[in-house]
């Protein structure tokens, strides 16, 4: 049967090149970064070259950038890094961070984890398109308040957040600005001096490189707090042998995004455009997330009167692999958070359908989509005692 | 993640049995809530005290529509006492079994043969 892969967001196959790239570091250049002979200064040279590829993405500096294993420690890290420093200092700065109520659980989860240590988080709402408002973000800072978390774009329903405003907010009133950008990384341009950006997110496996391997930027002066102990590598921010075929992986997947970025994101546009437009003519059927302000590989659906996990089910029987926000595909029996916070009610929350394309999508692909979806739909609408037309 | 639903539960997932309503139903039982992510509704004919027909209708997940359509066949041609007695068990059992977190999927449906009994005998009164 046809396989049809809608699930980039979830995680994207390594490129070949990529591979090509990380195959000697396995075996032939294996030794330790950290060793000062010939075996151990090869290694060393690759990472270097890796540091200044991702730096090149962000326009950032290579000596801006630390590794880490992705971007749930790349978040940790992050915010963590700050607030513990921030801690130590004698709440120098009060102790209050701003964050999103939409945020990945790892920017979430984190917040939980410090408000418990008595830090004060404000989770600011969204607009029904999942936006932030700049007015409700000034007013959320007090002279208390050291970090906003705010990430640049959502991982379910792709609404790109206002960055600019956010990095001018953030300056005017000299706090810390860490975004998750894993989501935007090599989807939409960064310049992380230009906007403002003191800590960014970035994991490789969304990016065509491997899994286990990500990045923290973290602009020139700012301090963090390391959170492991040991060897003292990356500056001992982050103590633990090199990744080494990871991070080559991450690097050659940055340098590919660069040079491609331009072309990835008008064909992604493009598709990404057509399938909702021929989703949006099945009967009560809504489009969730901005229709401008979002990743160009991302649609995100609700249908009335079905549930996800059963459309997730009926669609990978069909050879498409997609996701859903319902409650029924979780692990704790909650709606998605998200569709939540955007205001959709339980019902429609749990008939929710994510798409998200990647390279190897073509047109056809979105005719396939196009064949299958409205009977699948209208399938599980015969079964729905909602449906009753 | 590993294939969360046994061989039996894709099959009445893909292919539910005895989908629909009954216009003239002799007994309807609707339970769950669409807050929760799943509704049933089952409806019954009886004929001399036995389910002569059954069809339900499911908004919800795979469990939750499996568990619908092997429980409308483990009680069609039962005596209604004996439909009553049905526990989640038996239908998580006769599927092979189910997902803990899916465990309540399988009491929707025993709650829903039962509503529906009731109300039958309701009516009847």
């Amino acid at each position: 049967m046809k396989r049809i892969y809608m699930d980039y967001s979830a995680t994207t196959p390594v490129d070949k090149e990529v591979i090509d790239e990380m195959a000697p570091y396995f075996g032939k250049y294996f030794g330790n970064p950290s060793s000062i002979h010939s075996f151990g200064r090869d290694a060393y040279d690759a990472i270097e070259k890796s540091r200044s590829k991702i730096a090149d993405i962000l326009n950032a500096d290579a000596d801006e950038i630390i590794f880490t294993s992705g971007g749930t420690e790349s978040d940790n890290l992050g915010i963590m890094g700050v607030a513990y420093l921030n801690k130590d200092k004698r709440k120098r700065k009060g102790n209050n961070i701003i964050t999103s109520s939409i945020e990945h659980p790892a920017v979430l989860e984190t917040c939980k984890y410090l408000e418990k240590q008595g830090f004060n988080i404000k989770y600011l709402p969204v607009d029904k398109y999942g936006l932030i408002r700049i007015e409700d973000l000034e007013e959320a800072i007090s002279k208390d308040t050291f970090l906003i978390t705010i990430m640049y774009a959502n991982n379910e329903i792709g609404t790109i957040e206002p960055i600019n405003e956010i990095g001018k907010i953030a300056n005017k009133y000299d706090v810390l600005f860490h975004t998750d950008g894993v989501q935007a990384v090599c989807k939409t341009p960064i310049d992380v001096k230009k906007l403002n950006i003191d800590l960014l997110s970035i994991s490789s496996h969304k990016i065509y490189g491997p899994k286990g391997v990500g990045a923290l930027y973290i602009r020139k002066g700012v301090k963090i707090r390391s959170l492991t102990h040991g060897g003292g590598q990356e500056k001992g921010l982050r103590s633990s042998t090199y990744n080494t075929t990871g991070i080559v992986g991450l690097g050659k997947a940055c340098e590919l995004g660069k040079i491609r970025l331009k072309e990835d994101m008008s064909q992604l546009k493009y598709l990404r455009d057509e399938l909702i437009k021929n989703t949006l003519k099945i009967e009560l059927s809504y489009l969730n997330g901005h229709p401008i302000k979002r990743l160009v590989n991302n649609a995100n659906f609700c249908f009335e009167a079905i549930e996800g996990e059963s459309l997730n089910m009926m669609l990978d029987e069909k050879g498409i692999a997609s996701a859903t926000g319902s409650a029924c595909s979780s692990k704790n029996l909650q709606a998605s958070h998200v569709l939540t916070a955007i205001g959709l009610n339980p019902e429609k929350a749990h008939g929710s359908l994510r798409l998200t394309l990647g390279r190897e999508n073509t047109e056809r692909d979105i005719k396939y989509i196009d064949n299958v979806l409205p009977d699948v739909v209208e399938n599980l609408r015969k079964l729905s005692p909602l449906w009753d037309r | 993640m590993a294939d969360i639903y046994t061989e039996k539960v894709k099959d009445h997932f893909f292919n539910p049995r005895n989908v629909g309503e009954i216009k003239d139903a002799d007994g309807v039982g609707t339970v769950g809530n669409p807050t929760c992510g799943d509704v049933m509704t089952v409806y019954i004919k009886v004929k001399n005290d036995k389910i002569k027909d059954i069809k339900f209708k499911t908004y919800g997940c795979a469990a939750a529509i499996a568990s619908s359509s092997i429980g409308t066949e483990i009680v069609k041609g039962k005596t209604l006492d004996e439909a009553m007695k049905l526990s989640r068990d038996d239908i998580a059992n006769e599927l092979g079994g189910l997902p803990a977190i899916k465990m309540h999927c399988s009491n929707l449906f025993s709650d829903a043969i039962r509503k529906a009994i009731k109300d039958y005998r309701k009516r009847i009164k």
